[in-house]
């Protein structure tokens, strides 16, 4: 394992004593472990473990059990393909193939220069809206696989000026 | 309280609070399960209601029921053979074999695997079911050796893991088809907090946990003429090879054990309880310096002192109590003093280079494969002991040498190394080493001989036991513990400074070594344990010599060779030093 930055074992020490390493707020310092760190490695689990004072296997079948956690770093922006019933028929499918095709990755994967992740989900309650794609706290609705490439450069254009 | 229920057509009246299951079991009806465990007097219980083969119709009730998380209620019709249940649980069956390698001829589990044996209950003559097959990496450790392919997710390992043992080494991983049995982080078990204790083993219904298989090692060894190849057998193994040959559970067979193992081949037939009687030598002289120490009042001196002979509790407090190595007694174990006084002492005796010969260890237990391989037990790249077998290997290699264990007369121990003493014989069960200790230690400290030899409150199968005796005046309290979830208990306690204890004993596995995961399968029979019990307190009843400071050649081994216990090479060769593993 490599040894954990000073800063993240500090800032996971807090976490885990704001929960008063309570072993049953597990999934909620998982979940802000990965707002903060963007991915679950082992070095983190390991130490979130130590702190809630349970054993490893136990965190990392709730990191393995849950698709929201990864393990692997994601990009700065996650597109969410829905794939709830709705926006399947809707053709949400074609949609994500235009991502695909477009970003060069497969669901899951990161783009080379970090910027996006790809990956899908089921529903996210706008059923009205579909076909739907969500980044970030952003939903876009009634899309086409024309608007794909423009919502890719708006995308890239934000990275850029968080640079 | 009772209830009024039909179980098949017949009325019956059953104990409110049972399961369905258990209810059933009661009236003679073996409604058949696969993930369900039940260990009686040791509070294990695994019933995840998993695999669901243990199905039941229920009048009125929609859908089947799993009969192991379902209570009896009064005025229940019960079916456990209809035509839908009999359906039902073979397609269940049909459905979990899709997905488990048909390896049954080589399996090493073939004739003691759970599933086999459903498979041919329920009369399965063919899979209807193809599909995906789960692809996950083997793993391979010292001791026992992972298959998560064979795994049918009954829970039972991970049960035993992490609550009865609470090592908390395995753990289900990923969801659904993708759902797999392994370590934190898909680590290899000798990366990972795992004792070796072998309790996951020994409830496995497949092939997916066993141990590593020595058996043809042993052979090599035997057909080397260059080699001297020794053996020394565990208390515990003469309990239990029996059931291995048809015999009931409890049948003693110490002197067939000898015949059959002198026909294997081995040149000389010793016992670890010889062993045993010199830890005693060991342990309970640093357990009366202690004491001595303490109460003069050397605040600097640690106690409780804790046994020391079990290799997975050894690992145990490495991992989760790093910050008591101080604790335990530094005495190896008694299949590391045979080793290394057989490669010294003996092999000087024999005139042998310690290359040439050969120590086989026969175990009720698989870390005492892992244990043989720790680098303090080494000289040079040699082990103190070469190869390990478990209880079954042995049985294996007795059957695969044409031996018929049950036709042999009984053979003796060769001599010096298989003098032993009703106390040794203790050591393979729960409550035995602390016993044989305090036989040794009372009469060393009060110079007095013990009026009454057995001690019964040490006795029992009870997971924590405690008792104080009288050592002529000065009262000594006493812990037991079996299965290192108790264990953790008391080291906890001594952590909290609450433990009020001055010697404590611990095995790791439930009943101590009679059930230890190398013994023969108990299929959750846990009689089995009591009757291998009950054997050990006869064989030490039947020993004229019952205190290990009393064996002769322990006494002339310390004459000849070591001088007194805990003499500098006694320290030199019987003790040794633990390592902090938490990270």
């Amino acid at each position: 394992m490599i040894a954990l930055s000073e800063t993240t074992n500090n800032f996971l020490y807090e976490l885990c004593k704001k929960y008063r390493n309570d072993a049953h707020e597990l999934i909620n310092v998982l979940h802000e472990a990965q707002e903060i760190l963007g991915y679950l490695p082992v070095e983190v689990q390991h130490k979130i473990a130590s702190e809630l004072n349970i054993p490893d296997a136990k965190v990392y079948g709730v990191v393995t059990f849950y698709s929201f956690f990864t393990m692997i770093p994601r990009g700065k922006f996650n597109i969410s393909i829905c794939m709830g019933t709705a926006c399947y028929v809707k053709g949400n499918e074609l949609i994500l193939d235009e991502f695909k095709r477009r970003l060069s990755i497969k669901v899951g994967e990161t783009t080379k220069d970090g910027i996006f992740t790809l990956s899908t989900l089921r529903c996210v309650g706008a059923c009205s809206l579909a076909p739907v794609v969500s980044i970030g706290d952003k939903v876009f609705g009634n899309v086409t696989p024309l608007q794909v490439k423009k919502i890719i450069d708006e995308y890239v254009e934000k990275a850029e000026e968080m640079h | 309280m009772k209830v009024k229920i039909t179980i098949d057509n017949i009325q019956h009246s059953v104990p409110r609070g049972l399961t369905v299951l258990e209810a059933a079991h009661k009236v003679g009806v073996e409604i058949p399960s696969l993930c369900y465990m039940k260990l009686h007097d040791i509070n294990i219980e695994n019933k995840p209601g998993a695999c669901r083969i243990c199905v039941v119709e229920v009048k009125g009730r929609k859908n089947l029921v799993p009969s192991c998380c379902t209570e009896v209620e009064d005025g229940m019709d019960i079916h456990t053979h209809s035509l839908r249940v009999i359906n039902a649980r073979r397609t269940v069956l049909e459905l979990i074999l899709s997905n488990h390698p048909a390896e049954c001829l080589t399996c090493s589990k073939s004739g003691n695997c759970d599933l086999q044996s459903m498979a041919d209950r329920l009369g399965i003559r063919e899979i209807h079911y193809q599909g995906e097959k789960s692809v996950n990496r083997k793993g391979n450790s010292p001791a026992i050796s992972r298959d998560p392919n064979k795994c049918i997710l009954c829970r039972r390992c991970e049960m035993m893991c992490n609550e009865v043992q609470t090592v908390g080494c395995l753990g289900a991983v990923n969801r659904g088809f993708h759902s797999v049995v392994t370590p934190a982080f898909d680590k290899d078990l000798i990366n990972s907090v795992c004792t070796f204790c072998g309790q996951c083993v020994a409830v496995c219904p497949t092939g997916a946990l066993t141990e590593i298989d020595e058996t043809a090692k042993v052979v090599r060894a035997l057909s080397d003429p260059t080699k001297t190849v020794i053996v020394q057998t565990a208390p515990a193994v003469r309990a239990a090879l029996g059931e291995e040959f048809g015999n009931e559970p409890g049948t003693l067979v110490t002197g067939k054990m000898v015949a059959a193992l002198r026909r294997l081949g081995f040149h000389y037939v010793f016992d670890t309880d010889f062993a045993a009687d010199l830890t005693i030598m060991e342990e309970g002289t640093e357990m009366l310096r202690r004491l001595k120490a303490h109460l003069e009042g050397d605040e600097n001196v640690k106690l409780p002192i804790l046994t020391s002979c079990c290799p997975s509790w050894v690992n145990f407090f490495e991992y989760q109590f790093p910050d008591m190595l101080d604790i335990p007694s530094t005495a190896r174990s008694p299949q590391q003093m045979f080793g290394v006084i057989a490669k010294t002492y003996f092999a000087d005796l024999l005139k042998i280079e310690r290359q040439n010969l050969v120590v086989v260890s026969i175990m009720p237990c698989v870390a005492k494969k892992y244990e043989r391989a720790r680098k303090e037990f080494q000289q040079d790249g040699n082990s103190d002991v070469d190869i390990v077998l478990t209880t079954r290997e042995l049985g294996r290699l007795i059957k695969l040498c044409n031996i018929d264990l049950n036709a042999l007369e009984d053979e003796e121990f060769d001599q010096p190394m298989g003098e032993s003493t009703g106390a040794g014989v203790l050591f393979g069960t729960t409550g035995g080493v602390i016993e044989a200790a305090v036989r040794t230690a009372y009469e060393l400290h009060t110079g007095k001989p013990l009026e009454k030899i057995e001690f019964e409150e040490l006795r029992g199968m009870d997971n924590l036991r405690e008792a104080t005796i009288d050592f002529d005046g000065l009262p000594i309290r006493i812990g037991i513990a079996h299965g290192l979830g108790n264990a953790r208990k008391l080291l906890e306690d001594i952590r909290s400074g609450k433990s009020h204890f001055h010697a404590i004993e611990i095995m790791s596995c439930p009943g101590g070594c009679i059930g230890g995961g190398g013994q023969p399968y108990h299929h959750g029979h846990s009689e089995i344990l009591k009757k291998r019990q009950l054997s050990l307190y006869s064989e030490d009843k039947s020993k004229t010599i019952r205190k290990s400071h009393e064996n002769p050649f322990i006494i002339s081994l310390y004459k000849n060779f070591l001088g007194a216990p805990m003499s500098n090479l006694a320290h030199l060769l019987l003790h040794t030093h633990y390592f902090d593993k938490k990270d």
